[in-house]
């Protein structure tokens, strides 16, 4: 029996993540200098670690409010209103995820109707696309390039915007092509979303790693407060990925449809996360300057670094990714991956990963240490040498 | 200076290059800083840590509380330099409460440094008293776990 058939059209259909094939190649390798990683090197700092100990040895094991504890909303009111003067109700205008993932998954089922259509900016995280269809919603592509800095204009939004389109989906600084807008780029597409009404998504996760001016929240801007569903979390700022604790915040309406959905499928994020993230909150801002201070000096080098093997990159201003173009080589993003980690063992990852408009590119992380990268930089200089 | 500082204080390994790249500057002003910082000495010593006992070195440390009599004049400071000649004497500092100066001294074996209490230390003109505290296991030394069995648990690519 082919249990495959049985598996519904609509997942069948999406294709698994570009990530995970290579993954799997790359699991295989031993000795491997990786640059391919996603997430912090640095583990939660300790005291959010050891605040989690002391509320389980008080006995913090039960199921919280769906909406997340009240504490933790409060501190994510304040820190979101503290940091971009944007004020949200934390009864009703702030839901506790299960990371980002979680809440862009509600956002999407929340807000889509089957065929409304969805402005996404590629590249782009691997999971907008599907989550869109997953929603039964249609995911429309607006290709960026390394010319603009793989900026999203309004121009091009213009070009595909059509009656059926409900949201637009961006993600500033951008994984994984470490792009940040400015207030004005970002003012002008609140302008567009205004002219069409649309509601925008933005998942803001890498909103602390902005190593140039100040991170723009897009509900900051003129009349977007109601308009955008924010999202944000821990996972990167604090290093707290595994802990799994996202926040979504916007109108009440759009807050309690998507509570609505997470109270019947999630329920609550984790007691043990969201009593970390409340630490976080309250005395993490030193962590994060100390770890913003680092990922800055070690994009410095990565810049340098790839300056120097010659691969054309744009200087990124946020995130910890850094997107240099590899197309000289002639060869696809796959077969460059797959060969470097075969001759020079470092993995990286193929930008076609992240949308067709990814492909000639490579996603080097820089969430590694200094010995790493310097390592991996030489790996790759010889490697590409041997490629011309 | 101060970011130079601390890059320099956790690993002096890094060269002049990757130094100048991290911090934005040119290399010559990099070189020309760090040569200044060491002849003013702001950054004293380049040092390493080392596990002597994982090495399989055997040596004593201990810690020593001593009160001492403050002189006329110089303070604590004379009394406290007849300590630290000693190349016994790993580290010493002036204490506030119930003793004055602490006193980090090394042996190779618990009699070679009872040895130096007894009949170097607590000799001095100035001395009062003396307690000593053998240290049984060093868990971090200057920042840094000794044994850390924190290590990158990250899945070797993640999107």
């Amino acid at each position: 029996m082919n249990w495959g058939d049985r598996v519904s059209p609509t997942v069948r259909a999406i294709p698994p993540s570009g990530i995970r094939r290579f993954f799997d190649i790359v699991a295989e390798t031993k000795g491997v200098v990786s640059l391919g990683v996603g997430e912090p090197d640095f583990v939660t700092p300790w005291h959010i670690r050891e605040s989690c100990v002391y509320g389980l040895q008080k006995g913090y094991t039960a199921y919280t409010s769906n909406y997340g504890l009240l504490e933790l909303r409060e501190e994510i009111a304040q820190h979101v209103n503290n940091k971009y003067g944007v004020p949200y109700d934390p009864r009703k205008e702030i839901l506790v995820t299960v990371g980002v993932s979680e809440a862009l998954d509600l956002a999407m089922r929340a807000i889509l109707s089957p065929g409304d259509e969805v402005l996404v900016p590629e590249p782009c995280y691997v999971s907008y696309k599907a989550c869109v269809t997953l929603a039964g919603g249609n995911p429309v592509i607006v290709p960026t390039t390394l010319e603009n800095e793989f900026r999203v204009t309004v121009s091009q939004l213009e070009e595909l915007v059509t009656p059926r389109t409900k949201a637009l989906l961006i993600s500033y600084p951008n994984n994984p092509t470490g792009t940040i807008l400015t207030y004005n780029e970002l003012a002008a597409i609140a302008v567009f979303a205004e002219k069409h009404d649309l509601i925008v998504i933005s998942d803001e996760i890498y909103a602390d790693l902005t190593y140039q001016g100040q991170h723009t929240c897009f509900a900051s801007l003129p009349g977007m407060r109601d308009r955008t569903i924010l999202l944000n979390g821990f996972s990167k700022a604090y290093a707290m990925t595994g802990w799994r604790i996202g926040y979504a915040l916007s109108n009440r309406d759009f807050i309690n449809a998507m509570t609505k959905i997470h109270q019947y499928t999630m329920l609550c994020a984790p007691i043990t996360g969201q009593i970390a993230a409340i630490e976080a909150l309250k005395h993490g801002d030193g962590d994060v300057a100390k770890m913003v201070d680092e990922y800055n000096r070690r994009r410095r080098l990565m810049v340098e670094g790839f300056r120097k093997i010659g691969l054309p990159c744009f200087e990124p201003k946020g995130a910890f990714y850094i997107f240099p173009s590899i197309r000289e080589t002639g060869l696809s993003s796959l077969a460059f991956a797959e060969q470097l980690l075969k001759a020079e063992k470092v993995a990286l990852v193929p930008g076609e990963a992240f949308g067709a408009s990814g492909e000639g590119f490579v996603r080097c992380s820089y969430a590694s240490s200094t010995t790493n990268l310097t390592e991996a930089l030489k790996r790759i200089d010889r490697f590409v040498k041997n490629c011309r | 200076m101060q970011e130079l500082l601390e890059l320099l204080e956790k690993d002096h390994t890094l060269t002049v290059e990757q130094l100048a790249t991290m911090l934005d500057k040119s290399q010559a002003e990099v070189a020309a800083l760090v040569n200044r910082l060491e002849a003013e000495k702001i950054i004293v010593k380049y040092q390493t840590i080392v596990n002597w006992e994982k090495a399989g070195v055997d040596r004593v440390t201990a810690v020593i509380d001593v009160k001492i009599t403050p002189q006329r004049e110089v303070g604590f400071d004379s009394i406290a330099e007849r300590i630290y000649r000693f190349p016994e004497v790993r580290s010493l500092y002036l204490m506030s409460g119930a003793y004055d100066l602490l006193v980090m001294v090394e042996g190779k074996n618990l009699k070679e440094v009872s040895q130096f209490v007894s009949t170097r230390l607590s000799t001095i003109e100035g001395v009062l008293s003396t307690t000593t505290h053998f240290m049984l296991k060093m868990y971090k030394e200057s920042g840094v776990i000794v044994e850390d069995e924190e290590e990158d648990r990250r899945l070797v690519v993640s999107p």
